[in-house]
Order: C-alpha cells, then sequence, then structure tokens
C-alpha cells in the first residue's frame, strides 16, 4: 500500500501538459505538487462528479488530456460515470484512490470496503486499457505506460486511509481557477 | 408541429454545440432527428451525471443543453446546485414535467407537475413554461433561443 502522497508524487511526474482534477482528500495535497492553470481543484463540488467534469472537457476539447484524482467514495456515488466515459475514446485517465474511507469526515468505513473489484468494474465499464497498482514502487514504474497512449484509462491505486486530517480546501476561488482553465485552453 | 426536426433546427439556431439527454417517452420521439444531426446526443446513466458532462463541457468553452425528465431533475439537485451556484456556469436544462396535461386536465394524481415547478424555483433558476402542443414550431425555437443566448443558467419547464 502506498500513501496518497506517493501516489500523486508519481501522477505529477508523468501527468505532462493533461488538465488534473484533484477532488476531495486529494486537494489536500495536489496542490504543494501542481498549482498551475491546469489544476482545476474541484471543490466546492458536487460529490462524484469528478469523472463526469472530466469527460466533458475531453469531449470540448478534442484531444485534451484529463487526468482525474478520484476517490473511491467518490466514484462509488456515480459508478455510471465509468459505463459513459467508456463509450468514448478520448484521452480521459482515471486514477482511483481507493483507500477504503470517507476520509475527509472523518474515516468512516465505504460500503463493500476492500471487496469492490474496481478493476472488473472498469473493465466492464468499457475501458480497455486498466491498471492497478498496490505500492508505490510499482506504480512508480508503472505510470509511464498508465498514463500514456489512447484512453480511456482506469489506473486503481490502494492506498492508506489517513485520520483526523482537516478538511480540504482549493487553493483558490472557484471564479479564479474557472478563469485561469479556460484562459490556458484557450475557451472561450 | 414541434418534433425531432424542428427541435434539432432550433438547437442549430440557437448555437448550441452538445446535447447531454437522457430521454424519456416524450423527448425519446426526437431521437431519430437527433442521432442523424450533427447533436448526437451525449448519454449519460443518470441525470446527475449529465450535469457533470455538462460543467465539464462549459469549462472547455462549449455550450451544452441538458434534457432529462422531472423526475431526473429531482435526482440531479446537488449537481444542478454545484454547476449553477458553486461554478457559477450557465447551465442550460430543458426540463419535461410528466403528465402536464394529464393534470390539466384533472385526469392525473401524478406528482410530477406539482414538484417540479417548486423545485426549479427552490433552486433558484430563471424558467419559463413551454407547452410544445399549442406552440408553432418557430415559438420553440425563440423558446430555445431565449434559453441558450441568457447570461447565466435557465430552465425551459416542457409540458408533457
Amino acid at each position: 500500500m502506498m500513501t496518497l502522497r506517493e501516489a500523486l508524487e508519481v501522477v505529477a511526474a508523468h501527468r505532462r501538459d493533461h488538465v488534473v482534477i484533484p477532488t476531495m482528500a486529494s486537494i489536500g495535497v495536489w496542490p504543494a505538487l501542481s498549482d498551475t492553470p491546469r489544476d482545476f481543484h474541484y471543490l466546492p463540488s458536487s460529490m462524484g462528479q469528478m469523472v463526469s467534469v472530466g469527460l466533458g472537457l475531453c469531449l470540448a476539447k478534442p484531444g485534451l488530456g484529463v487526468v482525474v484524482l478520484a476517490g473511491d467514495g467518490s466514484l462509488l456515488m456515480n459508478l455510471g460515470c465509468l459505463v459513459t466515459a467508456g463509450q468514448y475514446r478520448v484521452p480521459l485517465s482515471v486514477v482511483l484512490i481507493d483507500n477504503g474511507l470517507y476520509e475527509v469526515t472523518g474515516g468512516q468505513p465505504l460500503a463493500g470496503a476492500g471487496r469492490v473489484d474496481f478493476g472488473a468494474l472498469a473493465r466492464a465499464a468499457g475501458f480497455d486499457r486498466v491498471y492497478g497498482y498496490e505500492s508505490a514502487g510499482e506504480w512508480a514504474a508503472g505510470a509511464a505506460e498508465a498514463l500514456a497512449g489512447d484512453g480511456p484509462v482506469f489506473v486503481w491505486l490502494k492506498v492508506a486511509g489517513e485520520m483526523g486530517k482537516a478538511t480540504p480546501a482549493p487553493p483558490r476561488p472557484m471564479a479564479e481557477q474557472i478563469e485561469r482553465l479556460r484562459a490556458v485552453l484557450d475557451a472561450p | 408541429m414541434v418534433n425531432g426536426a424542428s427541435v434539432v433546427a432550433a438547437l442549430e439556431d440557437a448555437g448550441i454545440t452538445h446535447l447531454v439527454w437522457i430521454p424519456d417517452s416524450h423527448f425519446g420521439t426526437w431521437e431519430a432527428a437527433l442521432s442523424a444531426s450533427r447533436f448526437k446526443p451525449i448519454r449519460p446513466c443518470r441525470e446527475g451525471e449529465a450535469v457533470g458532462v455538462a460543467i465539464g463541457l462549459m469549462l472547455g468553452g462549449a455550450k451544452p443543453l441538458v434534457v432529462m425528465q422531472c423526475t431526473g431533475f429531482f435526482e440531479a439537485g446537488d449537481a444542478v446546485r454545484n454547476a449553477a451556484h458553486d461554478l457559477k456556469l450557465p447551465l442550460k436544462l430543458i426540463v419535461g414535467v410528466r403528465s402536464w396535461h394529464a393534470a390539466q386536465a384533472g385526469k392525473s394524481r401524478d406528482t410530477c407537475p406539482h414538484f417540479a415547478d417548486k423545485l426549479v424555483a427552490a433552486w433558484e433558476l430563471p424558467h419559463t413554461r413551454f407547452d410544445p402542443t399549442a406552440a408553432t414550431p418557430e415559438q420553440a425555437a425563440g423558446a430555445i433561443r431565449d434559453l441558450a443566448a441568457g447570461p447565466g443558467p435557465g430552465v425551459i419547464l416542457w409540458a408533457e
């Protein structure tokens, strides 16, 4: 198992010019690793919508690569998003942070924690490229392949839950985030 | 008569770039015309998810329209709140009001017409009502054009 920071450090090293959408607990770490206009910290959010938001960006800007940092609790709230995204051959990478917990609410266990085969779910939903990693070393060795090439891609990371952390906050107001993102994407 | 073909023409006229929809038995009659047009619909699984896709489209500079029945709108409340009020994006929706005609005739106890108005108002979304059985294609085009042209979020409550 890897720590959240170890998991995200590997993403930061391999994201190239992709837009990255952190959500929930990952927002507590990601700004220290990357805080460019292509980092869209989706908070305030509607929990579970991060993959859908990423897919919409891909469809609006063909060719744009998007990496979504999804928590397992968030993904379970909107599992249909995998079926929707699986319909499209777009450069969307869903990186699942699986810690079995609702971490930002104090660490309560999720439904099915430790029993859900997220890789099988993603394959069945239409993701042709599915990867799974249990240690930081394996993830570091596999990330270059996993985060390159055709999409959509699903990466399942086993991450240690961390209790007692403060609820994360985005590094800047949403209006400013949107303005920066649109400017860098040349989106009207 | 307002039908799929006239709706496709109206979407073109209004500058809509993408259609995100979950059809019901009324909107489903538009399927053939939409599939044959450049508006090959984006097909999510649930209505809140449809709004999430629309958020991404809008962040990327597109002008999507989301079409759903009011039952799905009820489910999608948190995503609608996030799009319209947290992110302040110009979310545009056509929401089908199930059983509206039957309720007007006193022939339905469906609670959809009662709650559709209240829920759209609760989310503080500017909205208009449109009855396709009492309107021309030109009037439908005008309603969709007005919806698309507004600077903020907006809803057409579409009588079914």
